[in-house]
């Protein structure tokens, strides 16, 4: 992974520094709440429902042990034992108190890591797939230009105080695990008939209270341009995007709104004036970066591992553990471990100390000291050799972090919602915990298939109900919650936006919806098909007549 | 309909409530409560000044109303920062009861 040179050390304890003297000042009434609190959002902290909440940024979901650990050093000394894991791939900590915050980012420096532009109306941590480097079905390893974007955007002068927040994501599958159809801009890498690698650009995508799925704008940019071309869609961004209304000032409704194809046009001009300029990747700075992200020293194994097989037909929760968690690797012998932070009942993403230090431990020991961390709130073990699966397996079990749920309906996307966030209008993560416990049988998961839930305590969309094959987006209605269901949206590929079923459910009746949705499935389905094949197979008809037709909806 | 201040504390962003003595106070059982307009006209003034002596952030009057003799805020938002996540009862103020 990239490691900081001295320019980027010193910046990043400097900027600590500077962070300690403008809390000094606030805390003296030199600074007004009014003028710090822009200081403290740059800095990724929030006032929050119970107190400050911190988010540290993860680049691109990439952290080494030592990290991990430094932050269950956090999650101890200065939270209250635990942090969260986000959908931006980052870590949030709910109870930070602002006098520690500096102390917090003096330590974070010395890891190498930073809260910089983890709020505020800039470029924020870039997104990717948390496979990288390692997937199978890898055409180009996406990290090394995520590293170029991060050098790029990080205090760009031009694009700190941009209309709203930006967010890019970038994949190097042809299986998109970054969801960059729903960014402002995705970047898709792929290669041309010449064989050389370049990207799909994709922009104007986005979630929040208008989900918009993003255009192509050009099907094949070459990677040394890569920088050029972010900078003059920013630029025309920044120029022309709205400042009047912050519900209407992303990136996605200057798209919408100018056309795709007059927007398009306005970028090519403007990327006409500065493509030969300073901004085109030199081969060796691409080489450079890339040395960063060369493959960790493999060993030379074979593919088939007997003993696997027999383990697995003696203890069935290994077996599911494969099924479910336990993706292939573009190396010989090797594996990809998906480690599941969706205990049967547990906060989804949420994560203790004890289990952060654990975690660290065994990346130590089963996969060259490296973790990510998934825009879905779990962790992956990237690089671990297939002999090694049985033992990884036992000691995540021991910490609970083993079960085998990945990609299933109890693996669930959850925004911390009205138990700790102060946009939020209905809590989330208490019907999270109850879904999950209905689903709780590994069996009748299994069984169900592929279904991704994900919710949102308030139509901010943090929890991208939009595009779950099931979505549950949480409103308050006259003081009581109310949940409304979506279904059929999709983030992959086949990117999808859901629909609104129908009248919305109390936090009881959600979980039942879910269950007739489910059943409503399972009475339809045909040979091979995931509850999207049918969704979109049937329509939304026979799930709505099933959901309605007894007194459940509200 | 009785009110209270709630703020968050400035220096660790604690849930604060307004007292009787024109402190602040963690627990919203210890808190002033407003009976009427002019005295919640009063306790709004209060917290702002608490505000500008860099004691508290964000002081707000809300509607409370009292459960069996618990005093609890009419709103579940509040309700939730007066006693801590619904979903972590070992943590925040239910915890320290």
């Amino acid at each position: 992974m990239y490691r900081y040179d001295e320019f980027d050390s010193d910046f990043v304890l400097q900027r600590a520094r500077q962070f300690r003297r403008q809390t000094e000042r606030r805390l003296t009434g030199e600074l007004s709440e009014e003028q710090f609190k822009p200081l403290r959002l740059m800095n990724g902290l929030y006032l929050q429902l119970h107190a400050y909440m911190l988010r540290i940024n993860v680049p691109y979901g990439c952290l080494s042990s030592r990290q991990l650990r430094k932050l269950a050093h956090i999650a101890r000394v200065y939270d209250k034992g635990y942090g969260h894991l986000t959908t931006r791939q980052n870590v949030q900590f709910n109870w930070i108190k602002l006098e520690d915050t500096p102390a917090i980012l003096e330590q974070l420096a010395s890891v190498e890591m930073h809260c910089i532009q983890s709020s505020g109306n800039c470029i924020r941590n870039t997104t990717s797939d948390p496979y990288a480097g390692a997937a199978a079905e890898e055409i180009h390893d996406p990290r090394l230009y995520c590293e170029l974007i991060r050098q790029w955007s990080s205090l760009h002068p031009e694009f700190s105080f941009l209309p709203r927040k930006f967010k890019i994501a970038v994949t190097g599958s042809p299986r998109d695990r970054a969801a960059v159809k729903v960014h402002d801009i995705g970047l898709r890498l792929h290669r041309n008939p010449a064989g050389e690698a370049g990207f799909e650009v994709i922009v104007g995508g986005g979630l929040g209270r208008t989900p918009f799925i993003g255009k192509t704008v050009r099907d094949f940019l070459p990677v040394q341009q890569l920088l050029s071309y972010l900078e003059a869609i920013l630029r025309v961004y920044n120029q022309l995007g709205r400042r009047d209304n912050k519900y209407k000032a992303r990136i996605k409704v200057l798209v919408h709104e100018m056309g795709t194809e007059a927007f398009q046009k306005c970028v090519e001009e403007q990327w006409e004036q500065i493509r030969e300029g300073g901004l085109t990747l030199p081969q060796e700075e691409i080489d450079r970066i890339g040395a960063y992200f060369a493959p960790p020293a493999y060993e030379d194994l074979s593919d088939s591992v007997p003993a696997l097989e027999t383990t697995r037909r003696e203890e069935p929760a290994f077996d599911a553990w494969l099924q479910n968690n336990v993706v292939e690797h573009k190396q010989a012998g090797y594996a990809i471990v998906n480690v599941s932070v969706k205990a049967v009942g547990a906060a989804p993403g949420d994560i203790s100390a004890d289990q952060m230090e654990a975690v660290a431990e065994l990346a130590d020991r089963f996969s060259f000291g490296e973790l990510r961390v998934t825009h879905s709130q779990n962790l992956v073990l990237c690089d671990v050799r297939k002999t090694d699966l049985e033992a990884l397996w036992r000691r995540l079990a021991a910490i609970g972090l083993a079960t085998p749920n990945v990609g299933l309906l109890t693996d669930s996307i959850c925004c911390p919602g009205l138990d700790y966030c102060s946009l939020a209008s209905a809590r989330s993560i208490p019907v999270a915990q109850s879904i999950s416990e209905r689903f709780a049988d590994p069996g009748r998961l299994r069984d169900i298939g592929e279904l991704q839930l994900k919710m949102s305590g308030c139509i901010n969309a943090c929890g991208h109900h939009h595009v779950g094959h099931i979505g549950i987006l949480g409103a308050d209605k006259k003081g009581e919650e109310l949940y409304q269901l979506t279904l059929g949206g999709s983030a992959d590929e086949n990117t999808a936006i859901g629909k609104i079923i129908g009248p919305g459910f109390d936090a009881e009746g959600i979980v039942d919806a879910i269950e007739n949705v489910v059943e409503t499935y399972l009475s339809l389905r045909q040979d091979g098909e995931r509850f999207i094949d049918t969704y979109q197979r049937v329509g939304r008809d026979p799930f709505k007549e099933n959901l309605y037709a007894s007194d459940q909806g509200r | 309909m009785p009110w209270v201040v709630i703020a968050n504390r400035l220096r660790d962003g604690i849930v604060v409530f307004l007292a009787p003595g024109g402190g602040w106070v963690e627990q919203i059982a210890g808190s002033r409560l407003a009976g009427n307009e002019r005295e919640a006209e009063e306790m709004v003034a209060l917290g702002q000044q608490a505000e500008a002596d860099q004691e508290v952030v964000a002081p707000d009057l809300i509607a409370v109303e009292e459960r069996a003799g618990v005093i609890v805020p009419t709103k579940r938002r509040e309700a939730i920062r007066a006693t801590g996540p619904s979903v972590r009862t070992d943590l925040g103020k239910q915890a320290e009861d």
